[in-house]
């Protein structure tokens, strides 16, 4: 127990740099999303190859690999260098995108044709028929899985400490070197990732909540889970 | 740039790439076997066991397989049992897997209609042959594809496991790289080479959609 009060500020210092890639890493995640996942809906033939372009060469790249060639190749490339944070956060924020526009894309398209129809008959020009018909109902569709996105950015960050950027893992490790308490080095680590997940899933439900309230539906999920009716945040990011 | 660099690193790259191949096929025979165990425990256990089952996997679900990766590593040594880095590993991919194998298996035993286990009862069949000739063959067909989606997942997770020493591709890129002052070539080599994979095994998905998806 000693431990673990001792290192408390150490850990939260790491779970600083973690959460603040992860929240860097989310911003450039959504727009990226948003923009690639409208583009991907197009009906110009050029736009969509352009997104699916996108889509399936940073959906391919592992972050890891991705974060490397930022740090270690790009510099070779251009002559400058990224800071750690923010190749992280690049790295992150590009490869998250990819799932999250594909995410996006499904949603709108599963908006039902009337919609659209009934935006046209309105009059209604492209821009505004997205704005007020389109993406509020695909918003309540694409949240769920957002939310699994989050938690795989979250998770995914840790791979900033193999550039030596001093997050949760990274400090896990240094505790593990310092201390020898390699169970309880980890385990701090572990437990704050756990927590941290658990407040995204969190507020991720109350967003889903409103989201639907707002189209007039009621959620039957329960905003605190117990085990024997676990739905959601079960899925692996992207994948369906 | 040095492109003809490229192919005098094939030789290493190909074995690096022996070892991603290695640790994802056992790791993902790992997931798929202790997925299965997961979800048939906490669909026929008593809840004193089945809820501890569930909030562990929600606790492998939602930390970094890179700490679990280091846990495995670090920590199960020091209670006596002395692991390879590649089988550190695939232990920890597999297990990190097995979290969302199981999910899939559940979604797909949620597909399987009451009747069916009413059918196995009427017709007496003890539990293992409910298990393994009626429910089974029916859930997990129809997940195949789900499943698949995961093989590729993680296939693009082993890079990470260049953390603990597994002389895996993106080890050995970097490895070249560092050596040969050559990261742009290697990297950008290894980076080409999983945007490839994930292209084509993306392809092959759909094909499994087409064939099992609609049952």
């Amino acid at each position: 127990m000693d431990f673990f009060v001792e290192s408390l500020p150490i850990y939260l210092n790491g779970a600083w740099y973690t959460l603040l890639i992860t929240v860097g890493g989310c911003a450039l995640a959504f727009v990226i999303s948003m923009v690639v996942g409208v583009v991907g809906t197009l009906r110009n033939v050029l736009a969509r190859v352009v997104a699916l372009a996108y889509v399936e060469v940073f959906r391919g790249v592992a972050a890891l690999v991705l974060m490397f060639w930022l740090f270690y190749a790009l510099p070779l490339l251009t002559g400058y260098r990224l800071e750690p944070v923010l190749a992280a956060i690049l790295a992150l924020g590009l490869n998250v995108g990819a799932y999250g526009a594909e995410n996006v894309r499904g949603a709108i398209n599963a908006v039902p044709r009337g919609q659209y129809e009934a935006g046209i008959a309105l009059n209604f020009e492209p821009v505004q028929r997205m704005r007020l018909v389109i993406l509020p109902q695909a918003w309540a569709q694409m949240l769920p899985t957002f939310g699994n996105l989050i938690i795989e950015l979250m998770k995914g960050s840790a791979v900033v400490s193999l550039i030596a950027v001093s997050d949760l893992t990274f400090v896990a490790q240094q505790m593990r070197t310092f201390s020898g308490q390699t169970l309880l080095a980890f385990l701090g680590a572990l437990v704050m990732y756990f927590v941290i997940a658990q407040v995204f899933q969190f507020l991720m439900r109350l967003a889903e909540r409103r989201a639907n309230r707002r189209l007039g539906r009621d959620l039957d999920k329960p905003l605190f889970r117990r085990a024997a009716s676990a739905t959601g945040g079960t899925s692996k990011g992207g994948e369906p | 740039m040095d492109w003809g660099f490229v192919g005098a690193a094939v030789p290493d790259l190909l074995s690096g790439l022996r070892y991603t191949l290695l640790a994802t096929a056992l790791g993902y025979v790992l997931a798929l076997v202790l997925g299965l165990a997961v979800v048939i425990v906490r669909r026929g256990a008593p809840r004193v066991v089945a809820t501890p089952v569930f909030w562990v996997m929600e606790f492998i679900r939602s930390t970094p397989l890179l700490v679990q990766l280091f846990f495995v590593f670090y920590v199960l040594p020091s209670a006596g049992v002395s692991l390879s880095p590649l089988t550190a590993g695939i232990i920890a991919l597999g297990v990190h897997y097995a979290a969302y194998t199981a999910e899939v298996y559940r979604s797909g035993l949620d597909g399987v209609p009451t009747g069916q286990w009413e059918a196995a009862r009427a017709l007496s069949l003890p539990g293992g042959r409910t298990w393994g000739a009626v429910v089974l063959p029916q859930a997990v067909r129809r997940v195949i594809p789900a499943l698949g989606n995961y093989l590729i997942a993680m296939f693009k997770d082993t890079p990470l496991l260049f953390a603990i020493t597994v002389p895996e591709l993106l080890f050995e890129a970097n490895r070249l790289g560092g050596e040969n002052f050559k990261y742009l070539e290697t990297i950008s080599a290894v980076g080409v080479l999983f945007i490839a994979v994930s292209v084509l095994s993306a392809a092959g998905i759909r094909l499994l959609e087409r064939r099992y998806a609609a049952v």
